[in-house]
Order: C-alpha cells, then sequence, then structure tokens
C-alpha cells in the first residue's frame, strides 16, 4: 500500500509550520508518523501537503514545572517510558508510554500525534483523561489551553482546529503516586478491546480505552473514587456515560463485563481502600 | 510530480536519491538502493519484517517515509556482515540455534534483536521476549529465536567455540539468565 501523491514540505519551527500550513490549506503535519502514515496508506485520508514537523528540537522535551510535569507534544513513546522524572512524579505516563505497540512504535511515534489522532482505542488519551493533563494547542491567534476531558470531540476528532497545532501536554502533580492501567487484549502489540487506567491521589481519575467513539472519562466513576466509595460502587458507575459498540473483537456486553472487571481489578492493583 | 533529495548513510555508504515524498521507506531500500534483504511482510507495521535500525532505534520501515529518513544512518541486515565476512553475533546465534524456519521474519528478526543487544546486552528470556512483541514469526513457535539471541548474549563477538568433543552438539543454556 503506498500513500497518494502529495507534497512535503519541511517546518523550521512551530511558526513556520503554522505559516506554511496557513499558506497550503488541504495540508496535515506530520510527527512520528505512525498514525497518519498507516491512514494515508490506506488513502483514509490523502492530504495534498505534508508539513513535517518531526524534527522540531523544540517540542520534544520532559519538564519539572513545579506542579506539574509539561511534556512537548513531539517526545516518543520511548522517551517517555524511560523517563526516571515520569517515573517518579507521573508513573500512569511513563507505565502507558510502554504499553503502546510494540517497541519499534514507541521509538517513532510521539505523545502528541497519539493524542491529536484521537482513537478512543489507543492507550495515551486515556492516560490523559485519568492525569487530567491539560493540553497547550497553538494556532496563528497564539495560545490556548484546553482540559483532557474537553479534547476529545468525537470519533478521531480533536479540538485541534485546521492549522492548529498541539504543542504541549501539562500533567498535574499528584500528592499520591498510586495508580494502575489495567489493559486487556489478545496478542502483545495489539489495541485494547478495553483498558481502564485509574490514577488515585488528589483529584483522582478513571478513564476507559474503547468504550466509545470516543477516548472515555468515567465522571461518575471518578466522583465515586474522589468520594471514597467502595470498589464494587465505583466498578458499578464506570459504565455511566459510555456507548461501546460490537465488534469482530467483542461485543457491547462483553466490553461492558471487562470495563467493570478492570476497574475492579485497577483498583485493586493500586491498592485503593475505601 | 515534486520529488525530494534524500541523502542518507545506508550500511555506512552516503546515498542520495531523488524520492517521491510518498515512498515509503522500505521501497527506498529495496526498490531505489536493491538492499532487498529488508522484507515487507504485513505493510501494517504490525509483523516487523521490515525492522531496520534508523539512528540506533529499530522502526518497520514500512511506516516510515523515506524523507523521514534524510540525514540519518540507517542499517539493514546487509550491514550486519559483507559478504565473505563473518557473521554478526546475532546472524551466527541464528545459525547455531536454528532460530529459523522459512526465513521470511529473519532479517526483521535480527534487526529487533540487534537493536536489543546493543541496549541490552545481557536480557533475560522474559525480556527477549517483550523486545520482540512487535515481530511475528509463523514458523519457529519463537523458543528458537530466544535461544539464537541468548546464544549471540553469550558469544558477543559471534565468533563459534571450538567444540571440545566432535559428537556433543554445541548449545547455548536453554532460557539462561532468566
Amino acid at each position: 500500500m503506498i500513500p497518494a501523491s502529495f507534497d512535503y514540505l519541511e517546518a523550521s519551527s512551530v511558526d513556520h509550520a503554522i505559516a506554511l500550513f496557513a499558506e497550503h490549506g488541504d495540508a496535515k503535519f506530520l510527527a512520528g508518523g505512525h498514525s497518519l502514515v498507516p491512514m494515508m496508506k490506506l488513502r483514509l485520508v490523502s492530504p495534498s501537503v505534508l508539513i513535517d514537523i518531526g524534527r522540531l528540537a523544540e517540542l520534544s522535551y520532559i519538564d519539572d514545572r513545579g506542579d506539574h510535569v509539561a511534556v512537548g507534544a513531539l517526545t516518543r513513546h520511548r522517551e517517555l517510558e524511560d523517563s526516571s522524572l515520569l517515573a517518579e512524579q507521573i508513573g500512569l505516563l511513563a507505565h502507558v508510554a510502554g504499553q503502546v505497540g510494540d517497541p519499534q512504535v514507541r521509538n517513532r511515534g510521539t505523545i502528541g500525534g497519539s493524542l491529536v489522532h484521537g482513537d478512543p482505542a489507543a492507550d495515551l488519551p486515556a492516560a490523559s483523561l485519568a492525569l487530567r493533563a491539560s493540553m497547550v494547542i497553538t494556532g496563528a491567534a497564539g495560545q490556548r489551553v484546553v482540559p483532557a476531558v474537553d479534547f476529545f470531540v468525537n470519533f478521531l476528532e480533536t479540538a485541534v482546529g485546521d492549522g492548529e497545532l498541539l504543542t504541549e501536554i501539562r500533567f498535574p502533580k499528584r500528592t499520591g503516586t498510586r495508580w494502575a492501567y489495567q489493559k486487556f487484549n489478545r496478542r502483545a502489540m495489539d489495541y485494547a478491546i478495553v483498558a481502564v487506567a485509574v490514577q488515585l491521589g488528589d483529584n483522582p481519575g478513571i478513564a476507559l480505552v474503547n468504550m466509545g467513539p470516543t477516548p472515555h472519562f468515567a465522571v461518575a466513576a471518578s466522583a465515586a473514587l474522589a468520594a471514597g466509595a467502595p470498589a464494587s460502587k465505583i466498578a458499578d458507575a464506570v459504565l455511566e456515560g459510555t456507548g461501546a459498540w460490537d465488534d469482530s473483537n467483542a461485543t457491547r456486553e462483553y466490553r461492558e463485563h471487562l470495563a467493570r472487571e478492570l476497574t475492579t481489578r485497577a483498583l485493586a492493583k493500586a491498592g485503593y481502600t475505601s | 510530480m515534486s520529488t525530494v533529495s534524500v541523502s542518507a548513510t545506508v550500511n555506512g555508504v552516503q546515498r542520495t536519491n531523488e524520492v517521491e515524498p510518498r515512498v515509503l521507506l522500505v521501497h527506498y531500500l529495496r526498490d531505489m538502493l536493491r538492499l532487498t534483504g529488508t522484507h515487507v511482510g504485513c505493510d501494517t507495521s504490525n509483523c516487523g519484517a521490515c525492522t531496520v535500525i534508523l539512528d540506533g532505534a529499530a522502526v518497520k520501515s514500512c511506516t516510515v517515509l523515506a524523507v523521514q529518513a534524510r540525514n540519518s544512518e540507517i542499517t539493514t541486515i546487509e550491514g550486519l556482515a559483507a559478504p565473505g565476512e563473518p557473521f554478526s553475533a546475532v546472524q551466527q546465534g541464528f545459525h547455531q540455534e536454528h532460530g529459523l524456519q522459512c526465513g521470511y521474519c529473519t532479517p526483521g528478526m535480527i534487526m529487533a534483536c540487534t537493536a536489543l543487544l546493543a541496549e541490552n546486552p545481557d536480557p533475560t528470556e522474559h525480556e527477549i521476549r517483550h523486545a520482540l512483541e512487535g515481530n511475528l514469526c509463523r514458523c519457529t513457535g519463537y523458543q528458537m529465536i530466544v535461544n539464537s539471541v541468548r546464544w549471540a548474549a553469550e558469544h558477543p563477538d559471534g565468533v563459534v567455540p571450538a567444540r571440545p568433543d566432535a559428537t556433543t552438539p554445541v548449545r547455548s543454556t536453554l532460557g539462561a539468565g532468566s
């Protein structure tokens, strides 16, 4: 499979990338290419122009900013997985990054690319929801900050508009360091059939993978967790607002069973006691 | 149709080609440079047959555009040992431990294993299996591949020890280090 023809431009900075987009219109930004290139090979998307931002060193960093850790959008999964700062401060993120795909994919894929792709089956969007991250979006008019819960708008659609770039993701630090990620799939490299991310501590969160058209923040279950409800009550609440579907991997009913069960396991693994 | 000039160091040799932006790295290597040791397997970044080492990291070359590899260093299976030269340790490990049957996955498998040992010269069986999650083999059941990597870890210079007794087969310790 070979993508349709396109013109290739390389951006030398974030501002240059945004200017190139304004100039060319029917364009896509290329980061690591591990969501976009497969889509282009399948001809699900065929932009006229690719604007390569993949080598912008200014967007690759993991910085301690006091009350949060800021991650540049072009930071690769492998760098998240190997970061001692993240392992110490935002352990859920480092762990989940190590669950994405396989080593080759993690060597190329970027956190920003994964989040902007907005796949409900992907790992990092759910982690960013459970961690209550904030997304910094940069466009011609400047920067705006969108909470993760408002970022995933629809199937493969995020709050990032045409000509805008996700440039940074901010993860608030937690007083608690307990968390868990429970991912159910059939083969090591596969997308999750269902997965559950749980973060305890101040302002805890629970998020679900593949339980609807978007990465899903479990509002009711997160509130029950914050209120110290028994684990069984939290697991009961986790399906509220989900819209799982039937596909070749699982029925909706099976996914709902998985979501409840994986929530129970994640809470136990994180050491949650009501 | 617009093309882009792609310069890269491939197996130690500087190469420059005019490349259509949509050309995948695996097709650049196979069709333009005639380095056909890198295989196209699933073509969907699942199977790992197309794995090459790009600036020190194993990547699936069916999911990288050739233009993304501009000014990079690329190593393919052909770069591990020139014709007539001794095998690399990993190649020799696959030879000694019979880490293949049909051989289709082998170039990608060997490149992924080479990248693993560069980072972790003495991996446990678990670490080997984890590192090979992105490489599928439908023949071997993987055990002999794991043995091959262990052989390479135990013989980093790739030299086959002289047999003390010609009737005794030379084998690495099964699952050693795990």
